[in-house]
Order: C-alpha cells, then sequence, then structure tokens
C-alpha cells in the first residue's frame, strides 16, 4: 500500500505541472487587463508603466517560469522562514503577488480559509451526517412513506439551485422573521457566549443551504449502495445465522454499502476549498469561492492561477486519498 | 420436524405465483431427505419458507404449520425465529462465492452464530470456530481464520459455509444444492464430507437437489417436486427400483448412462415446469407427460398412498399401462 502512495505521488508530479502549464495558458489567452478597472482619468502611458512594474506582457514562457519558481521554491521557503528556519537570503525572494491588492497572494488565500472551511467544510460535515442515516432507512425501508418522503426532499434539495433556496431563506428568515442576519459578519470575533451565538446564527442558513444540496447528493448515493447490497446472498446467510435485523443492516449490509459512498464523499472533500461560490457570493461569507470571483472580475491573474492550482492540487491528493480508503475497506482490493 | 399444507405465493407485478402449492412432509431425527426437482419446482423456497428467509414482500406464507419441537415455526415471534435459525437449524446456500460476506475475516462469520446463540466469548467461540474449521477438513485452520473469503477456493468457502451452518451443533441442516456451483470433483468432495459429519454428529439433513444420482447416494428417503407439488415420494430403495410418477421417470431416464453410444446418451425432457399463476385444476406436469389423458386435464391429482410409505401423485398407474 505503502509502495502503491508513493508510486502515485510520483506520477502526480507530471500531471501537476501539465495542469498548472494548461491553466496558465488558457489564463493568457483570456482577455482582460488588470488596469481595466483603473479611473479613466489615467493617461495611456502611465497606464503602461503601471502594467510594466506588475510583469504583465511578460513572454509566456518567462511569466510561467516565474511563477512556478514562486510557487513551488519562493513560498515554501518564505513560510519556513516564518517559522524560523531561514534558508538562503530572504531579501531576493519574490513571492507571487496578486495584480489588485500588490500583497502576496498567499497572504490572501490564508486569511479566506477559515471562512470557507468553517461555513462549507461544517455543511458538507453535516450533510453527510444526515445523508447516511437517511440512505440507510431509505433503502431498509424502500418504498415507505419515509422513502418517498426522502426521495422528493433530496430530489428539491439537489434539482433547485443553491441561489434560489438561499435567497428563499433570506426572504423567510432574514427579511420576514428577522431571525438570522443576511450577511455573513467576517470580523465577528468570538471571544464570549454572546458572540459565540451571533457567530452560530450567521452561520445557520449558509450551512443549512449547503447541507441540504450536499444530503440530498449522498444520501441518493447511500440508498442505491445499501439497495444493491440488501438482495445479496451473503445477507440471507446472516440472516439465517440468526443475526439480530440490527447486525444484519448496521454490520454487514452497511458496511459494505459505505465502501463506494465514502469514495464519492473523499473525492468531494476538494470542493469544500474551492468554496461554494455561489452560496458565499449571496451570503456575503468571503470566503476563497468569493476570492475567486473577485480575482477573475479584476483580471488577476496570479490569483486566479494560484487558487485553480491549489484546487487542481486538492483533487489530485484526494483521488488519491480515496483510492487508498477504497483499499483499506473492501479487503479485495490489494495494489501491492 | 412436521410440516402440513404449507403454501407460498410470491406477489410479482405480473401477478401473485404459487411457488409451494400445500406441501407437507416430514424429516425424522437424524435422517437425510432429498428434495428433487428442476429449477423452479420450489424446493428452495419450500425450505426458506419454513425459517422465512425469504424476502417479505413479495414471498408471502398463506398457510401452514411447521412443528418443531412442538412449536409452530411459522408462529414464532423473529426473536424466537433468530434463535432457531442457526442454532437449532442450520443452512447452506447454492453460491458459496457469494454466501459469504466479501469484507469480513472468516473467523468473524462463523464466530458470530457462536456468540449471538451460545453465548461464548471472543476467546471460546475462537477456539469452537477452529475446531469447526478443522471438522469440514480446511488446512491450517488456525490461521485461516483471518483470511478473507476471497482468499478461499470455492470448494473451502463451501466448507466454511458448512462450518458456519454446523457451528452451534444443529438437530437439523438443510443443503439448498450445495455441490451445484462447484466442480464435479469438488463436489464429490463436499457430498464426501457431509456424510462423514452426518455419522459424527448425527443431524438430520434436507439436501435439495435436482440430482437424482446425488441423492442415491446418500438419502434415507426423497420427495421429487414439481411446481410446487410434491409428486412423488418415497424410501430411496422404493424409488429406483419403482418410479410410480412420469417425471420421476424422466428424470431418471436424464442421467448420463455409460453403457450407450451414440445420440441418446443424454436424455432431456422437453418444456419448462410452468410458473403458476393461479392455482391449478389440472395435473401441472400433463402438458410434459407422455401419459396424459382427460383426467389430467381437469383434475389435479392428490398424494396418494401406494404401501410402505411410497406415494405418489399421478392419475396413470405406469405399471399397470392403465389409469388409476
Amino acid at each position: 500500500m505503502l509502495n502503491y502512495t508513493l508510486r502515485r505521488l510520483l506520477f502526480a508530479i507530471p500531471t501537476l505541472l501539465v495542469i498548472s502549464f494548461i491553466i496558465f495558458v488558457i489564463l493568457d489567452l483570456a482577455p482582460g487587463d488588470p488596469t481595466g478597472q483603473l479611473p479613466l482619468t489615467i493617461p495611456a502611458e502611465v497606464r503602461a508603466q503601471i502594467r510594466e512594474s506588475l510583469g504583465v506582457g511578460e513572454p509566456i514562457h518567462i511569466a510561467y517560469f516565474k511563477w512556478l519558481r514562486g510557487f513551488f521554491v519562493y513560498e515554501p521557503l518564505y513560510w519556513l522562514d516564518q517559522m524560523g528556519l531561514t534558508i538562503g537570503d530572504p531579501a531576493d525572494r519574490a513571492r507571487i503577488i496578486s495584480y489588485a491588492t500588490r500583497g502576496p497572494v498567499f497572504d490572501l488565500i490564508l486569511e479566506r480559509i477559515p471562512q470557507t472551511l468553517w461555513v462549507v467544510g461544517l455543511s458538507y460535515v453535516f450533510g453527510i451526517l444526515i445523508a447516511l442515516p437517511i440512505g440507510v432507512i431509505s433503502a431498509y425501508k424502500q418504498y415507505s412513506w419515509f422513502d418517498q418522503l426522502g426521495t422528493f426532499i433530496s430530489m428539491v434539495g439537489f434539482s433547485v439551485p443553491t441561489f434560489f433556496t438561499g435567497l428563499l431563506m433570506i426572504v423567510i428568515f432574514s427579511v420576514q422573521l428577522g431571525w438570522f442576519p443576511s450577511v455573513y459578519d467576517t470580523t465577528l470575533e468570538v471571544n464570549s457566549w454572546e458572540s459565540f451565538i451571533k457567530q452560530v446564527k450567521q452561520m445557520v442558513m449558509p450551512v443549512a443551504v449547503l447541507a441540504l444540496y450536499n444530503a440530498s447528493q449522498i444520501s441518493r448515493f447511500m440508498r442505491a449502495s445499501m439497495l444493491d447490497n440488501l438482495t445479496q446472498d451473503y445477507v440471507r446467510t446472516a440472516r439465517a445465522k440468526g443475526m439480530s435485523e440490527k447486525v444484519v443492516v448496521l454490520t454487514h449490509v452497511l458496511r459494505n454499502s459505505l465502501i463506494p459512498v465514502v469514495t464519492v464523499i473523499a473525492l468531494g472533500v476538494p470542493t469544500i476549498f474551492s468554496g461554494a461560490i455561489i452560496t458565499e457570493q449571496i451570503f456575503r461569507v468571503n470566503g476563497l469561492g468569493q476570492l475567486l470571483i473577485i480575482g477573475i472580475q479584476g483580471s488577476d491573474f496570479p490569483l486566479v492561477q494560484t487558487l485553480t492550482f491549489i484546487f487542481a492540487i486538492l483533487i489530485v491528493l484526494f483521488n488519491l486519498i480515496a483510492d487508498v480508503i477504497y483499499g483499506i475497506l473492501d479487503p479485495r482490493i490489494r495494489y501491492d | 420436524m412436521d410440516v402440513t399444507d404449507l403454501r407460498t405465493v410470491f406477489h410479482t407485478q405480473d401477478g401473485t405465483v404459487h411457488a409451494v402449492n400445500g406441501i407437507s412432509f416430514y424429516l425424522e431425527e437424524g435422517e437425510l431427505l432429498s428434495v428433487v426437482g428442476e429449477s423452479g419446482s420450489g424446493k428452495s423456497v419450500t425450505m426458506m419458507s419454513l425459517l422465512k428467509l425469504l424476502p417479505m414482500p413479495p414471498a408471502e406464507i398463506v398457510s401452514g404449520m411447521v412443528d418443531f419441537d412442538g412449536r409452530d415455526l411459522l408462529e414464532l415471534e423473529p426473536e424466537e425465529l433468530r434463535q432457531v435459525r442457526g442454532g437449532d437449524i442450520g443452512f447452506i446456500f447454492q453460491d458459496p462465492m457469494t454466501s459469504l460476506n466479501p469484507v469480513f475475516k472468516v473467523g468473524f462469520q462463523i464466530m458470530e452464530p457462536l456468540k449471538e446463540h451460545l453465548g461464548l466469548s471472543e476467546k471460546q467461540a475462537r477456539k469452537r470456530a477452529v475446531e469447526l474449521l478443522e471438522l469440514v477438513g480446511i488446512p491450517g485452520a488456525a490461521d485461516r481464520l483471518n483470511d478473507y473469503p476471497h482468499q478461499f477456493s470455492g470448494g473451502m468457502r463451501q466448507r466454511v459455509m458448512i462450518a458456519i451452518a454446523l457451528a452451534c451443533d444443529p438437530k437439523i441442516l438443510i443443503a439448498d444444492e450445495p455441490t451445484t456451483a462447484l466442480d464435479v470433483t469438488i463436489q464429490a468432495q463436499i457430498i464426501e464430507l457431509v456424510k462423514k459429519l452426518r455419522q459424527k454428529l448425527g443431524m438430520a439433513i434436507v439436501w435439495i437437489t435436482h440430482d437424482l444420482g446425488v441423492a442415491a447416494g446418500i438419502s434415507d428417503r426423497i420427495m421429487v417436486m414439481y411446481a410446487g407439488f410434491v409428486v412423488e415420494h418415497a424410501k430411496v430403495k422404493d424409488l429406483y427400483k419403482r418410479p410410480l410418477h412420469p417425471y420421476t421417470r424422466a428424470l431418471l431416464a436424464t442421467l448420463p448412462t455409460d453403457a450407450e453410444e451414440g445420440e441418446d446418451r443424454l436424455k432431456s425432457i422437453s418444456g419448462l415446469p410452468p410458473a403458476l399463476h393461479e392455482y391449478p385444476n389440472s395435473c401441472p406436469f400433463a402438458p410434459r407427460c407422455e401419459f396424459a389423458f382427460d383426467r389430467c386435464q381437469k383434475e389435479n391429482p392428490p398424494l396418494m398412498e401406494m404401501g410402505d410409505g411410497h406415494q405418489v401423485a399421478c392419475w396413470w398407474d405406469v405399471e399397470k399401462g392403465a389409469p388409476r
């Protein structure tokens, strides 16, 4: 297994390099000018100087190389430096700088991660916790009223877009009832019971919207997987051995049914980091998704390039993790 | 065990299918009863109905009584029935490749009923599991407990299934075509094993098979089933010496013989057993029967006593060559 993991990690390197290059070329081909949003009163030559100082218009291979060096050499060295381990001279390292803020891209990303993890991550966890029992019960009691209701709700949750459910919740719970704030306040510091309650309140709606969406999807997977397994011969064997229904369903069937579902869950984790772009936008959660949108709107290529590439790394990584988990959960699969 | 008038139907989208149609039989202590018939004749459904192992719905046991030690198994509470399953009555299924849970170690699967029914501790159960694997002839038993089913061959898996079925010293072992999915050589080994275990442990066995040749070698009595009815029932010698039902005769004729060469070596019965959507008013075998006459179309023959426990359900007396 370790061998397999290392081999896969090595294979990931060329894959990621190719991905990063493709992203770079696509962004380079994209129209857009980082000075486009500056006031029109700025004369053309000043504009050109600004572009030059940002490093726009360099030949693509040079720009790509600089970005690669920034991402793989200077940034890691910078963070090592921050931890007190200085290698070389920190002064002549150029970090990846955002066009829009003129600040390092990584600092921007780090600022945004906590909000995204709290809101989107929590909604994923809740989604899973809701989905698994619903999937199990729906399958065990197939076509019961519980199953029909579950099917209906997950169809709604899956097919109605989050920007609609989000707005609907804002209208009902913020505007009409006034229970929850419609705007997520990132500056809120949780240091007392009151501020904690406030934090919970502002998280309720975005988390609920996303959890509904995630739960709809995962519960369908869980149900289908359970149904596949409930009719297997080994289930009859377990019953013939005189095991209780609880053991039959929650030990024998569930253990088998979880294998594909866990894979789906692992593959979904990177989407947490890419943030729920639309939901974050609606509830004004300034997470990673929102950062990406701002970057695209402002033609902030270093930011967009770096963020997209980080998502790519996470996707490759969690594909590997899903495969490894699969191997652990299913004894029939051996990678070596 | 005494089974009286067992009827099982399946509610399908195309209507109700009568799978078991009022079957009665008995099983004495330590005896081996073979149940013979084609696929779809209701052999397995009959036996699974006894312990309610069929998925319900679509299956429904409409009537019947299964007297076991003075209790009617069909009337038991689910908890009591659970104690009978795997405790008093062990089950072996047709396909050992799919009958074991692929993600649990074999040891765990053998120990489960031991802990559940006999209340053994982990350590005691493990010890007993080793004994059981040795009993069914699996070499290196203690180590193999930690293996998964996919690490066993088909024959070895069926041995594991037998070990599970015998775990709690059942009074009855029901074997549902346990050798059908195996190679011929492995089949012979499994049959030998069951014979040996029966001598050693003395449980009664119901052996479901479609192979009259296999049944001849191991049974005390044979029950021939067709379309959910018992069509003939006799001691093993009587049945082979004096088969009275045309279906039994046809089945016996299908056994391959090594005597003759040429086209006739493998005989077959043309047609398929019917899926009964209505309870039949005629003999269900009549469409395929060479002796069928008027009465067979009008009346379904009941099981009639022919002396010395030999029973047959047929209007035609094959020995006299005339209607009964």
